[in-house]
This record gives structure tokens, C-alpha cells and sequence, in this order.
């Protein structure tokens, strides 16, 4: 038995675009145990809510993660609108799916090259983060913002995008699939890929239910689990929805997962403008939540299920409003993975989790 | 202009930011900004790297991390405070733990502002950077270059060594 020595890794680190702190115990090359340590990024933003009335909010909520901007602040207005009973437009709903799906293929892009930087592969790195550039564009283009969206808001949508301009989106998301189609052909046919993907950070069903995994990761490891398949929102709209979900339960089935993820988004992206009504966009908010009123709601983030909770008191500001972040889960399970893992795959183990500490920690 | 203007390296480092500015710090990097045609490379190690780029606000915890980073890059350097929360704080101003902008616990020599900050505004921010660091350069050789002396309201960054080191032997003894 060899000796046993504590590894600081991060909070800066080369590997980590966020700063999280593992304290690695381990012995020759193998990790014994990663103690994580966060509390780097936390600014206490939940308690804002005290400060700010329940539509400024909103403004918050998106600044909770920059690369789930779009989600957060859907997730906080569907929260609202359960607590007050507010009825929100159709085609509003259908404009929120539309752009949280957006979101989705910009992140999972952003994750597959951070991956590929992760294990060196500068080359698939540049062309994911190239290919993302597009769906940043249409964000843009709608928005105004590339990255802070300002789109959404309590009762329905601040902007509309114009019919002929959402068959442009489909458009340009056509082009990119072939595109993706080439970026996926090495992610899952270059030999140095799969070995330096294939086994690392191992992930059983049954761990991960046991540790109440979310989103890819948990899907990754074969648990058919995605709040998407619930139907809210415009999602009802949805002819079918199969969650995307893969056996093998390595980096390699996060990646893949991800990957089809990306299709997947695209292809309910072109099924909703095929159906999307024509209706007002903004139901008008009047009142403040009651008192001692409770409301939850969920939504499939791109790292999985995220879990809001508000309460109002009669004013028009919030008593409490609480997140459940998929990270927070899934650093269990990052823990989980490290344990026994050589040295040199600890990076790759953190990214393949896709932690968003900003998320977790707010 | 000298070799050190000429090809910058820069050092990223996310102070709190929620991730926006982040992203743009990298989006520079990739193929449709591509600061690196001009010799600009990002580096993962403080001692390699001319100009500091944070993102986001200073809290209790992290601005010890950022005095470590800086004190650990050699002279000349530049600091470069991207988006708005790392210039006062944002949005995120009245929170209870985010104590302000970056100034506070590091000297900053360019703001760039924006939630999120445009990466146009970073690559304008990093020539303008690129000045201080020529004029810091020239009285770094002439002998009056000023030590900056970082603010001692936040933890010093060699009070946290000395609690890492303790933390490592704390968490050896308890492992044996």
C-alpha cells in the first residue's frame, strides 16, 4: 500500500471554465476519495427576492447561469404563473420551448467542445464552438442578446418572432445538421475518442438512482427519467417524446447522449413551428401573490430536472424562492465516479458530469 | 512596441460570475472572434500569463483566490474586469455576500462593461490593456514601477496557503 497524499484541484484550474475545489486523497495514482468543496461563486441571490418585486425578478432568475439563462427564467416565471393562476397564451408557450431548446443545442455544443478541449483535441473543440456561433446568432437575431435572452417573462413572452422568421430558424438548423453530422462522426468513430472516453468514470442504474441523478448523466447510465416527457407547456404539443438514454453508463454514453440530444432538440424545434397558433403573446399580470401561497414547478434543464419553489405573502414581493439545480445533485455522483479513478481522469470525470457551478451555488 | 505587447497572454479566472461573461471570454477564443491570430493565447498557469481577465464579483470567499492569482503573475500585468458585475458588482450589488466590483480586492487598470459583456468589448478592453502593459513594461525597466499593494480587508493570500496547509494536514491525519 502506498502513501497517502491530499491533491488540491482548482478553484482555477486550466480544465474548469467555473471554480470548484476538490481535495483528491490518493494513493500512488489512484483517487481514493474527492472531497468537493464550492462556495466560490455563491452570491445569495435567492434572497433578493425580498429586495425585488416579482416581475424585476425575472431579471435575476436569468442571471442565475449564463449558459441556462433562458431556462431559469422560465422556470421562475411557470412558478409565478402556478402561484397567481395565470393562464399563458399558447403561442407563448410554444416561443418559450423554442428558444429553451435553443438553449439546449447551444449547450450541449458548448459541452461536447469543452469535452474535446478536455482531452486535448483542440481541433473538435474550435469547430463545436464554431457550429454554436449559429444558434447565438438566432438568439441574437430574436433577441438582441447573445447570451442574457430577456425574452421571457411572468405570463407569456416579451418578443414575438415573426412566422417566416421561425422557418428561417428551421433553416439554419437544417444546415447545421450536416454539419453536426461530421462533428459526430468523430466524436464517435476516432479511436483515440472512444479510448479516452470508453470506461472512465463508470456510473451504474442503480448507483445513480441511488443517488438521485439527474438529467444526461442519469440517462447516460440508463434511467429513462426526463421531465420533457411530463408535457408541460408547449411540450403537450409534441406528437411523441422518447427520452434518449444509453446502457453503457461511461464518459463515452454522456457524450453520446448529448449528441442525440442535439438532433432531438432540433427535430422538436421544427415540429413546433409546424404548429404553432396564432394567439396574443403576454397575458397582463395584476396583484401580488397571496399570502402563506405555495407553488412548485419543474423543467428539464439541459444538465436535467431543475426544481423551483416560491412562496408569496400577499405583497409583491416573494417570502422565499428556492432551486434545486441538476449539479447540486449530480456532484454526488461526480464523488461517486472519482473514487478509484486514475489521477489523470479526474479533469475529464468533472467535465463529463457537465457541472454548473454557477447554478448550483447562485 | 515590445515582444510582450506584441503577443499577450492571458489568464482567465471566474471570480462569481453567473457564466455569461464566461462564455464570451471563450467565445474570443474560438473561430468567430479569434484573438489568437493576433498572438493573443489563453493560458491556464498565473506565471505564464501578462493580462488577467475576471469575470464576475468578489465574495468572502473567492477574493483571497483572485489576490493568489495576481500576486502569483510576474510584472508587467494587467488586470481587466469583465462585465459589469466584476466592475461593481451588477445586478448581484445588493446581495448579501458578493462584497462589489474586483477593485476591491485587486487593482484594476481596465473595465469593460456589459451583462453580459460583448466579446468586442473584451478584445477592445485587452488592446486598450495593451497600452497600460507597454507604459508598465517601460517603468518596470526604468526602476519605478510601484509594487501594488493589495487591500488586507480580505483575507491575505498567504493567510490562505497557511489555511490550505493546515486543511491538507487536518485531512491527513484524519485519513491516517
Amino acid at each position: 500500500m502506498g502513501q497517502r497524499t491530499v491533491i488540491p484541484f482548482g478553484p482555477q484550474h486550466p480544465v474548469l471554465p467555473e471554480p470548484v475545489h476538490l481535495d483528491l486523497i490518493i494513493e500512488d495514482e489512484k483517487v481514493i476519495e474527492a472531497i468537493p468543496q464550492l462556495g466560490f461563486v455563491h452570491r445569495g441571490l435567492e434572497k433578493l427576492v425580498q429586495k425585488k418585486d416579482y416581475t424585476a425578478f425575472v431579471a435575476v432568475t436569468e442571471r442565475i447561469c449564463g449558459i441556462c439563462s433562458f431556462g431559469h427564467s422560465l422556470g421562475y416565471s411557470q412558478t409565478i404563473e402556478v402561484l397567481m393562476s395565470i393562464e399563458v397564451p399558447r403561442r407563448a408557450e410554444f416561443l418559450r420551448v423554442i428558444w429553451h431548446e435553443l438553449s439546449r443545442v447551444h449547450s450541449h455544443l458548448l459541452w461536447l467542445g469543452l469535452l474535446a478541449d478536455g482531452f486535448g483535441y483542440e481541433n473538435l473543440f474550435m469547430q463545436c464552438w464554431r457550429l454554436r456561433e449559429r444558434v447565438l446568432d438566432i438568439f441574437e437575431a430574436t433577441t438582441g442578446g447573445r447570451v442574457i435572452l430577456s425574452a421571457c417573462n411572468v405570463g407569456g413572452v416579451n418578443q414575438d418572432i415573426f412566422d417566416e422568421d421561425l422557418r428561417g430558424i428551421v433553416r439554419v438548423l437544417d444546415g447545421m445538421r450536416g454539419e453536426f453530422g461530421e462533428l459526430s462522426k468523430t466524436f464517435f468513430r476516432d479511436r483515440s475518442v472512444q479510448n479516452r472516453l470508453g470506461g472512465v468514470g463508470y456510473l451504474s442504474k442503480e448507483e445513480a438512482q441511488d443517488l438521485c441523478i439527474v438529467g444526461p448523466f442519469a440517462r447516460a447510465s440508463g434511467v429513462e427519467e426526463d421531465i420533457r416527457s411530463y408535457g408541460y407547456g408547449g411540450y403537450s404539443a409534441l406528437a411523441s417524446f422518447e427520452p434518449i438514454t444509453s446502457k453503457r453508463g461511461d464518459g463515452y454514453a454522456r457524450c453520446e447522449v448529448r449528441a442525440r440530444e442535439v438532433l432531438q432538440s432540433m427535430d422538436i424545434i421544427a415540429e413546433l413551428v409546424d404548429k404553432i397558433p396564432d394567439t396574443p403573446l403576454m397575458t397582463s399580470v395584476k396583484g401580488a401573490p397571496g399570502a402563506d401561497s405555495i407553488a412548485v414547478s419543474r423543467l428539464e434543464q439541459p444538465r436535467g430536472e431543475c426544481f423551483y419553489y416560491a412562496k408569496g405573502n400577499g405583497t409583491k414581493y416573494l417570502e422565499r424562492f428556492r432551486i434545486r439545480t441538476p449539479t447540486s445533485q449530480n456532484i454526488a455522483g461526480m464523488t461517486k465516479t472519482l473514487q478509484g479513478c486514475d489521477l489523470a481522469d479526474v479533469p475529464l470525470n468533472v467535465l463529463t458530469i457537465d457541472p454548473c457551478i454557477s447554478c448550483t451555488e447562485r | 512596441m515590445s515582444a510582450t505587447a506584441k503577443s499577450p497572454w492571458i489568464i482567465h479566472y471566474d471570480a462569481s460570475s453567473c457564466n455569461g461573461c464566461d462564455i464570451e471570454v471563450l467565445a474570443c477564443l474560438t473561430p468567430l472572434y479569434d484573438v489568437e491570430r493576433f498572438g493573443i493565447i489563453n493560458t491556464g498557469n498565473p506565471k505564464h500569463a501578462d493580462i488577467f481577465l475576471v469575470t464576475g464579483s468578489v465574495n468572502e470567499r473567492n477574493g483571497s483566490v483572485l489576490q493568489q492569482i495576481y500576486s502569483q503573475m510576474p510584472e508587467p500585468k494587467v488586470v481587466i474586469a469583465c462585465g459589469v458585475c466584476a466592475c461593481t458588482g451588477g445586478i448581484f450589488r445588493e446581495c448579501y455576500n458578493t462584497l462589489g466590483g474586483i477593485d476591491k480586492a485587486i487593482p484594476v487598470d481596465v473595465y469593460a462593461p456589459g451583462c453580459a459583456v460583448r466579446p468586442e468589448a473584451i478584445i477592445d478592453a485587452v488592446v486598450v490593456g495593451l497600452g497600460v502593459l507597454e507604459q508598465k513594461r517601460v517603468s518596470l525597466a526604468s526602476g519605478t514601477l510601484e509594487e501594488a499593494s493589495l487591500p488586507s480587508r480580505l483575507t491575505a493570500a498567504d493567510k490562505m496557503v497557511a489555511d490550505q496547509t493546515v486543511r491538507a494536514s487536518a485531512l491527513a491525519e484524519t485519513i491516517g
